[in-house]
């Protein structure tokens, strides 16, 4: 009894299966213990304790209040707000966008087409680290001057300090919704909301470049629906609507999503370049606090953690969309 | 997930692998040995700072933190042409120290506190003290860092320059905003495209980077006001205290040379006549000095053959001939009012 156990095909992929990840986390204990050793022989100080540490330097822009005095940790946090922020709006962007552009691909309009083929060639096969170059250049240097902005009824201002408009905000005294409209004095815009042009530049290079991508997505998914699906859809009657939404889409949908999926995870590892042109982001942050402190393995390790905790979100989620879509075999 | 017999052996031969990769690296002994096996020596620099560390045209490396490695090297094994030189950014500078894969740190940088107690690295001697300061373009009128209320300051990152913007900010009510970048040629670039109300960065840099990177220099003005202290030199590993000692007793022998007016030009001639016992001591004349450094006797007039004195080399980098024009200030000689003040050379 106790030869066959050992001898079944199941009990032996099993030990195989173990014995890997024993290696795996020996390895990486390993590593980790041998790091430290050296670190520490070399007098070099480490440990996360850093982390609750009075940062000591402001950061330029941030959704949540943040004063030089609070701790690294929520200076790190702030960076991974602004990092969500480009990611949020990014994602967003490029899926409209990339669908539009991917649609127009396979339009029956030849200007509509070459426009969409046009777009895609020049946007995928520059590198984005250019392209975000090129934005930041654009919004920089050709803008006016903060002190003689661009205005449009003075409800927008546009000049080298990035873009300001109006938002609708609650005020209870009216119980209503009511424009917060930016106000300009000497070159200061208070109320509204401002764009930095780090923000715009780091979003719209990144929502043009992962667009291009997605439009070819969307293409692919387009084309994978058999023509039979649409001739048939037309043989029974379906109006042009009906004939996407209900038998175009939800084929192209099963095609589309998974590389979409790897579209978003690029986006949001992409956003780690914003420290070139110097928007704040989470690296851009853990540089700042790297140079301070010196743990250099701690803030990679920091980096590496939320970005793989990010992906591995979106995919969850994606996974979670994607299943939904799926046709369900009968 | 499946896993065959062969994906399992192969996992095995990548783990051997990755464990040959970071196999631990044994304490690679006496930098002064490693130096002279290679006939080499590996110093990192700025990337490109006009004044202190910059390659030019046909890869040529100037400057004052350049002119200090050449000088080292000299000692060292004879030639100041005997070096490498690592270009690095700021983030990058103390790992590459750290790390081994450079000898000397010679890039502009600060001595503190937390950098001396916590990376493992030894601040050598100053070779120029500087201080914070802020630049501006000169149609804004602005006549004091005190003006800069609610203004945008470009900053590269990875520097002591982004706290003491912070702190001084916060002292005078400033609410500065400060926009960060890695790299010293983007923050460059914002600020001349007029992103930045002022760019912050030390002194001796705002200098460089007026002269070099300004279409008119004159349209930017350097404000009076220096924030903060930035003692800049070079920085050696820990745990080589021989080699920490050969690198401060190079520089202090630099600035005893100007001290006792050894130059370039006339250091063969001293050499050859003169009778004062400190002359005699840094030449290697009367006693050898050199031997208790692990070195020949004559390997300051090495150093100083190469690089010339600290004067020399001030007033060829930075100095009020150069496009920096940067006065000796603090820098000058301790007996002239400047904190230059090198222990004796016996």
């Amino acid at each position: 009894m106790n030869s066959s156990f050992w001898h079944q095909k199941q009990t032996r992929r099993w030990l195989y299966q173990l014995a890997l990840l024993l290696g795996l986390v020996l390895l990486l204990a390993w590593l980790l213990s041998n790091t430290l050793a050296n670190m520490k022989a070399r007098g070099i100080q480490s440990g996360f304790d850093f982390l609750w540490a009075n940062a000591g330097f402001d950061i330029g822009e941030s959704m949540i209040a943040f004063d030089s005095s609070e701790p690294y940790w929520r200076a790190f946090f702030v960076g991974l707000l602004n990092t969500l922020r480009v990611s949020v709006v990014g994602i967003a962007f490029c899926t409209i966008l990339g669908t539009l552009i991917g649609v127009g691909r396979v339009s029956h309009n030849a200007l509509a087409r070459g426009l969409g083929y046009a777009y895609t060639e020049l946007f995928r096969n520059v590198p984005v680290l250019l392209q975000l170059l090129i934005w930041y250049v654009l919004l920089v240097e050709f803008m006016p001057d903060s002190q003689s902005p661009l205005h449009f009824n003075d409800w927008f201002y546009l000049s080298k300090n990035g873009i300001s408009f109006p938002v609708p905000v609650w005020d209870p005294s009216v119980h209503g919704l009511v424009w917060d409209v930016p106000i300009w004095f000497d070159g200061e815009i208070t109320q509204g909301i401002s764009l930095t042009p780090e923000f715009l530049a780091i979003t719209l290079g990144l929502s043009f470049y992962t667009s291009a991508f997605v439009a070819e997505v969307v293409r692919a998914g387009i084309v994978s629906v058999p023509r039979g699906q649409l001739e048939a859809a037309k043989s029974i009657g379906l109006s042009n609507w009906q004939t996407t939404r209900q038998v175009l889409l939800p084929q192209a949908m099963r095609v589309i999503i998974p590389p979409l999926t790897n579209q978003y995870l690029n986006l949001t590892k992409n956003s780690s370049l914003a420290v070139a042109i110097g928007y704040p982001d989470l690296v851009s942050i853990s540089n700042t606090a790297l140079n301070q402190t010196g743990r250099a393995v701690e803030c990679i390790a920091l980096i590496m953690a939320v970005y793989l905790c990010l992906s591995l979100g979106t995919s969850a989620l994606m996974n979670a969309f994607n299943q939904r879509m799926a046709i369900r075999e009968r | 997930m499946k896993c065959s017999p062969i994906k399992a052996a192969l996992g095995g031969a990548a783990a051997l692998g990755l464990s040959v990769l970071f196999s631990t690296q044994a304490w690679a002994g006496k930098t002064l040995d490693t130096i002279k096996q290679r006939d080499q020596m590996v110093c990192g620099v700025n990337t490109g700072l006009a004044g202190f560390g910059a390659a030019d045209s046909q890869g040529k490396w100037t400057g004052l933190d350049v002119d200090v490695c050449r000088a080292v090297a000299a000692a060292v094994l004879g030639s100041g042409d005997k070096v490498r030189y690592v270009p690095l950014s700021a983030p990058q500078r103390f790992t590459a120290l750290q790390s081994g894969e450079i000898d000397m740190l010679s890039r502009n940088t600060t001595f503190t506190l937390t950098r001396d107690a916590s990376l493992g690295l030894h601040q050598t001697a100053v070779t120029f003290y500087d201080g914070q300061g802020f630049m501006v373009p000169v149609k804004g009128g602005i006549k004091s860092a005190k003006q800069l209320k609610n203004a945008t300051v470009c900053v590269q990152s990875g520097t002591t320059t982004e706290k003491n913007l912070t702190d001084f900010s916060k002292a005078n009510n400033l609410a500065i905003k400060p926009v960060v970048f890695e790299k010293l040629e983007a923050a460059n670039a914002a600020y001349f495209a007029g992103r930045c109300k002022a760019y912050t960065t030390d002194a001796s840099g705002l200098a460089s980077i007026r002269s070099k990177e300004a279409k008119d220099p004159k349209e930017h003005a350097i404000l009076p006001e220096l924030i903060s202290k930035e003692p800049l030199g070079p920085l050696v590993r820990r745990g080589d205290d021989e080699w920490f000692a050969i690198v401060k007793w190079v520089i202090y022998g630099l600035v005893e040379a100007e001290e006792y007016g050894i130059t370039a030009a006339n250091i063969e001639k001293l050499k050859a006549e003169s009778t004062d016992p400190v002359v005699m001591r840094l030449l290697g004349k009367s006693d050898d000095t050199g031997k208790l450094l692990g070195l020949d006797r004559e390997w300051l007039v090495r150093a100083i053959t190469t690089s010339g004195n600290y004067g020399e080399i001030f007033e060829r980098n930075v100095g009020e001939k150069t496009p920096l024009a940067l006065k000796r200030g603090p820098n000058a000689q301790w007996a002239k009012g400047g904190l230059q003040y090198a222990p004796p050379i016996r």
